[in-house]
C-alpha cells in the first residue's frame, strides 16, 4: 500500500512542481552572474557585456561569430585617404525601446552618437560622472588621446577626426563600450533629476528590450519588434543567474536552459555524452604566457630565454593542467586571428640543447630565478600554479632553480606591469580581434614602458617599427604581410614561452538553432532561433 | 522588566560600535585594492586609479575613513557600492526577502522536526530511535553544507526529477514584486502554478539550509529534556498519576525549552553563514551571495553596509531571544 503510494506521488509531484505555463519561443540562458549595471561604457566584465550586449546597438558590429566589422547603426562609413577621418552614414528609422519613465519621441541620430562619444570623452558631459566616470575601456583603447573631434555633419552623418591614423580604430567602435545609448531620455532623466535610470532602466535600439532584472536571480528581455535588423526569431529571452558551473550542467540536463558558459571540466565526459546536448567548441581570442623581464638578467639574453623554452614541456603542462581545453600556442595571437603566421615553428622540447644553450650563455651550472604564478584561475589559464610547479619541475632538469611567487591577483598585475619579476605568467583576452590588440598593447615599446601591459618589458626596435607600421596602413593585405614579419622576429628573439590558447566550450541543447560562438567568448541571442 | 530591557538594549550599542570597527579595519586588512579590482582584466592608468581612490576616499589613513564612515552612518548613509554604485540600503532591501523567507522556512523545517525528534529520543532513552536520532543529527551537523547541496540536486532534481535545480521560481512566471516574499506574492499575483513552483523551489535549499539547525535542536532538546525528567517534580507528577503526554508537554518542555531557546536564538547567526553557502548553491539571489560578491571584488560599502545590517538583525534576534527567555523563566528578569 505504501509503496503505491509512493510511486503515485512520485509520478504526481514532479509534474505539479515543474508545472509552467507555455510560452511562445523562450530561450533560456544560464548566464554565471549578474551585470555590474546597464551601462556598457564602464562595465569590465564579459557577464555585464553579455547582459547589454542584446539591448544597444553600436556603429558597427562584428558579425556573428566572426571578427569581421559589419554596418550597425551606420550602414556604410569612409575613411579619408590619410586614415584620419572617418565619416559614418547612419541608419534611417530606427527606433528606440521604451519604458515606464520613456517614450522616445524621435528615431536615433547624430546627436545619439556624438552623446555615446562625449559622455565617456568630456568631463563637461553631464552624464560623465553618473554612474562611474571610470571609463575603462575606452580609455584603454587609446580614446581620448586619439580623438580630435567629433562632428555631426547632418542628422544622419557623423565625422570622427582622429589625431593619427589607427586601423584597429574602426573594430573598436564595434566593442560593447561603444554602446549607444538615446540622449533624448538622458536629457529627459537630467531633467527629472534622475540621471543614474538612465544606466539602470536602459533604452537602447538592440534587437532586445530589458522587462525585468532581479538581481543575482534573473534578467528578462523581449524581441523588439521595431528592431532595424528585424525582428529576433525568439520572443522571450531569459538570463537565468546561476554561479555555480555544476548547477548550471544540471539545469541543462533537465532543459530548464538552453545554453550554458563556462562548463565545469570535470562535468566535460558527461556533456559529451548527453545526447540532447551539444558542445560547440573553438579556440578563444586569448593567450597565455610565461614572460621573462628582458630588462633584468639573465633574461637579457636571448639565449637563455631560447633555453627556457625548449627546457619546458609544453605539451605535458596542456595535458594535465587544460585537460581537453586548451590548445599549444606558438604565436602572440590565436590561430583564429587574421594575419596568424602559420609557418612559424615552435621552440621544440629538448632539454639537452636547453642545457648546452644555458652553457652557452654562461650558465653552465644553471641559474636561479623567480617564477611568477597568477594566484586566480582566468579564461586563458585554468590554474597558474600547477602550470608553474611543472615548469619548475622541467627547468630543474636542466639546472634551473625556480621559486614560485604569487601575489594577491590585483597587486599580481600591478608588480608585473612595474616590472618586479623575473619571470611571471599571465595572458590576455582580444577585445577586437585586431592583431594589433595583442602584437602592440602586450609586446610593443609604448607599452614596455612604465606600468604597460608589455610585463615582458620588450622593446625590440625591428619588430616594434612593424607592428607601428601596420597599425597605420588601412589595407588588410599589407597588414597581414608585416603582422607575419612581427611574428617571426617575436618567436627568434623569444620574449615569452608562449603555453596555449583556452578553448572556448558551449554545451547548448539541441533545440537551440544557429547559436554561434563569438571569438570573443560574448553571447548574442540574435540570430538564434529555437525549435 | 523595564530594567532587564534597558541593561540588554545598552549592551547593543558597544556590540554595534564594535561590529563597524572590526568589519571596517577586517576588510581592509584583506590584500587588494577595490579600485584595481573595479578595473578587472585590464588594470587601470595610474593617474586614473589615484584620482578615484581620492574620489572614494580611499587615500586617507584608515582612521579618517572611519570617522567619515560613522558620520555617515549616523544620518543612515550606508554608501554606494563601488561595483555597481546604487545604495547598498536599496540592494540589501531588494534581496534581504529571499534571505528571510528562506532562513524562515529553514528553522521552521528545523523546529518541526528536531524538537519531536529530541523529545521522542529523551523518552526513549537508549532506544535505537534514540541512536538513530544522534547518529543521524550528528551526520547532519558535520555535513559539508556545499557537498549536501550538491547531492541533493544530483538526486532529487537530476535523477528522480521531483524538484526543480535551482533558483525562486520557475523562470517561465513572471511575478510583480510587492513584499518581495515570494510565497506571498505568487498568492497576490493569483498566476496559476505559480505558489507550487516557488513551493517547490524552496524544498531542496530549506533542508539543505536546516540539516544543521535541524541537528543541533534535535541533540539540545534531548539533553534538556533528560535533564528535566530526572527532576524531582516530574517524579512527583507521575506519582500523582498525570498522563505521560501531559508530565512530557506542559511539566517537562516548558523547563527544557529555555536553553531550546537560546540556542534557536543562536541558531539565527548560524542560518546567516549558512545562506551564504546555500545560495551559492541555489542560486537563490539573497544576502549570503551578495556578500561573498561584495567580499571577491573588494566591494567596501557593501560588505560594511552589509555586516552592519546582518549583525543588528542578529543581535536584535537575540534581543528578542532574551526577552522570550525572560517571559519563560521570572527568575532572570529580576535581576538581584
Amino acid at each position: 500500500m505504501l509503496k503505491s503510494r509512493l510511486l503515485l506521488l512520485s509520478a504526481i509531484v514532479p509534474a505539479m512542481l515543474l508545472t509552467a505555463p507555455a510560452s511562445a519561443k523562450t530561450l533560456v540562458y544560464c548566464s554565471e552572474g549578474s551585470p555590474e549595471n546597464f551601462y556598457p561604457g564602464i562595465n569590465t566584465t564579459g557577464t555585464s557585456f553579455d547582459a547589454n550586449s542584446q539591448i544597444y546597438s553600436r556603429l558597427v558590429d562584428f558579425e556573428r561569430g566572426t571578427t569581421k566589422v559589419i554596418p550597425g547603426l551606420a550602414e556604410k562609413w569612409d575613411i579619408s585617404a590619410d586614415g584620419t577621418v572617418y565619416t559614418f552614414y547612419l541608419r534611417k528609422g530606427v527606433k528606440w525601446h521604451s519604458n515606464a519613465n520613456f517614450k522616445p519621441t524621435r528615431d536615433m541620430n547624430a546627436d545619439d552618437i556624438i552623446f555615446a562619444i562625449e559622455r565617456q570623452w568630456k568631463e563637461s558631459n553631464p552624464y560623465f560622472k553618473v554612474t562611474s566616470a571610470n571609463h575603462s575601456y575606452f580609455t584603454d583603447m587609446g580614446m581620448p588621446k586619439l580623438l580630435k573631434t567629433v562632428e555631426k555633419v547632418d542628422d544622419y552623418t557623423v565625422k570622427f577626426t582622429l589625431n593619427s591614423a589607427e586601423a584597429p580604430f574602426l573594430a573598436n567602435q564595434a566593442m560593447e563600450y561603444a554602446g549607444i545609448q538615446s540622449k533624448e531620455y538622458a536629457d529627459a532623466m537630467l531633467k527629472a533629476g534622475t540621471p543614474e535610470k538612465v544606466d539602470q532602466e536602459p533604452i537602447g535600439s538592440g534587437p532586445f528590450f530589458l522587462v525585468q532584472y532581479q538581481k543575482d536571480a534573473i534578467i528578462r528581455y523581449k524581441a523588439f519588434p521595431q528592431f532595424w535588423g528585424g525582428k529576433a526569431s525568439i520572443d522571450d529571452l531569459i538570463f537565468s543567474i546561476t554561479p555555480d558551473a555544476s548547477v548550471r550542467w544540471a539545469k541543462l540536463q533537465k532543459g530548464e536552459c538552453h545554453v550554458m558558459p563556462y562548463p565545469n571540466p570535470a562535468d566535460l565526459d558527461a556533456i559529451r555524452k548527453d545526447t540532447n546536448v551539444t558542445v560547440l567548441e573553438q579556440p578563444g581570442l586569448n593567450i597565455g604566457y610565461l614572460a621573462y623581464n628582458t630588462t633584468k638578467k639573465p633574461f637579457d639574453d636571448v639565449r637563455v630565454r631560447k633555453a627556457f623554452n625548449m627546457a619546458m614541456n609544453k605539451q605535458a603542462i596542456i595535458d594535465a593542467v587544460y585537460l581537453s581545453t586548451g590548445v599549444a600556442a606558438t604565436n602572440p595571437i590565436p590561430p583564429t586571428m587574421w594575419s596568424y603566421n602559420k609557418t612559424v615553428k615552435d621552440d621544440p622540447y629538448n632539454p639537452e640543447a636547453a642545457k648546452k644553450l644555458l652553457a652557452e650563455a654562461g650558465f653552465p651550472n644553471g641559474l636561479e630565478t623567480d617564477l611568477w604564478a597568477m594566484p586566480v584561475q582566468r579564461p586563458y589559464n585554468p590554474n597558474a600554479k600547477r602550470i608553474a610547479e611543472l615548469m619548475q619541475a622541467d627547468l630543474a632538469k636542466i639546472g634551473v632553480k625556480a621559486e614560485i611567487k604569487s601575489f594577491e591577483w590585483g597587486e599580481y598585475r600591478k608588480r608585473a606591469q612595474a616590472g618586479e619579476h623575473q619571470t611571471a605568467q599571465l595572458g590576455w583576452t582580444g577585445d577586437n580581434g585586431d592583431p594589433d590588440n595583442f602584437l602592440n598593447t602586450l609586446l610593443g615599446c609604448s607599452s614596455a614602458a612604465g606600468n604597460g601591459s608589455n610585463i615582458a618589458k620588450w622593446c625590440h626596435k625591428p619588430f616594434d617599427d612593424l607592428v607601428v607600421k601596420a597599425k597605420s596602413v588601412s589595407e588588410q593585405a599589407q597588414r597581414t604581410a608585416l603582422y607575419e614579419q612581427a611574428q617571426v622576429i617575436f618567436k627568434e628573439q623569444a620574449p615569452w614561452f608562449t603555453i596555449a590558447h583556452s578553448v572556448q566550450l558551449k554545451p547548448v541543447r539541441k533545440e537551440v538553432i544557429d547559436f554561434k560562438l563569438s571569438p570573443f567568448g560574448r553571447h548574442t541571442f540574435y540570430g538564434v532561433d529555437i525549435k | 522588566m523595564f530594567r532587564f530591557l534597558l541593561t540588554r538594549v545598552s549592551l547593543i550599542v558597544p556590540t554595534f560600535i564594535g561590529i563597524t570597527l572590526l568589519v571596517f579595519v577586517l576588510i581592509r586588512l584583506i590584500p587588494g585594492d577595490p579600485i584595481e579590482t573595479m578595473a578587472g582584466e585590464r588594470g587601470i592608468d595610474a593617474a586614473l586609479h589615484e584620482k578615484l581612490r581620492k574620489e572614494y576616499g580611499f587615500d586617507q589613513p584608515v582612521l579618517v575613513q572611519y570617522w567619515y564612515y560613522l558620520l555617515r552612518l549616523l544620518q543612515g548613509d550606508l554608501g554606494k557600492s563601488i561595483v555597481t554604485h546604487k545604495p547598498v540600503i536599496q540592494e540589501f532591501i531588494s534581496l534581504f526577502p529571499a534571505t528571510i523567507e528562506l532562513s524562515l522556512c529553514a528553522i521552521l523545517f528545523a523546529l518541526c522536526l528536531g524538537l519531536p525528534a529530541g523529545i521522542i529520543a529523551a523518552v526513549r532513552r537508549n532506544s535505537i530511535f534514540d541512536h538513530g536520532v544522534m547518529g543521524v543529527s550528528l551526520t547532519g551537523y558535520s555535513m559539508p553544507i556545499f557537498w549536501w547541496g550538491l547531492l541533493l540536486i544530483l538526486l532529487f532534481s537530476v535523477q528522480l526529477g521531483w524538484t526543480p535545480v535551482s533558483g525562486r521560481i520557475s523562470v517561465m512566471f513572471f511575478v510583480p514584486e510587492v513584499t518581495g516574499f515570494l510565497l506571498i506574492d505568487t498568492l497576490l499575483s493569483g498566476e496559476k502554478g505559480a505558489f507550487s513552483s516557488a513551493v517547490s523551489h524552496l524544498i531542496l535549499p530549506t533542508i539543505v539550509l536546516g540539516t544543521v539547525p535541524l541537528a543541533v535542536i534535535a541533540r539540545m532538546t534531548r539533553s534538556a529534556m533528560l535533564e528535566v525528567l530526572g527532576e524531582d517534580y516530574i517524579r512527583t507528577a507521575r506519582a500523582k498519576g498525570l498522563s505521560n503526554f501531559r508530565i512530557i508537554a506542559i511539566h517537562a518542555l516548558r523547563n527544557a525549552l529555555i536553553p531550546i531557546v537560546t540556542v534557536i536564538g543562536l541558531q539565527v547567526g548560524v542560518l546567516f553563514t549558512g545562506a551564504i553557502l546555500t545560495e551559492t548553491i541555489f542560486s537563490w539571489p539573497g544576502i549570503g551571495k551578495w556578500l561573498i560578491e561584495g567580499i571577491g571584488r573588494r566591494d567596501y560599502p557593501v560588505l560594511q553596509g552589509g555586516t552592519l545590517l546582518i549583525g543588528t538583525i542578529v543581535m536584535t534576534v537575540n534581543l528578542l531571544v532574551d526577552v522570550t527567555y525572560g517571559l519563560i523563566n521570572p527568575r532572570i528578569r529580576r535581576p538581584r
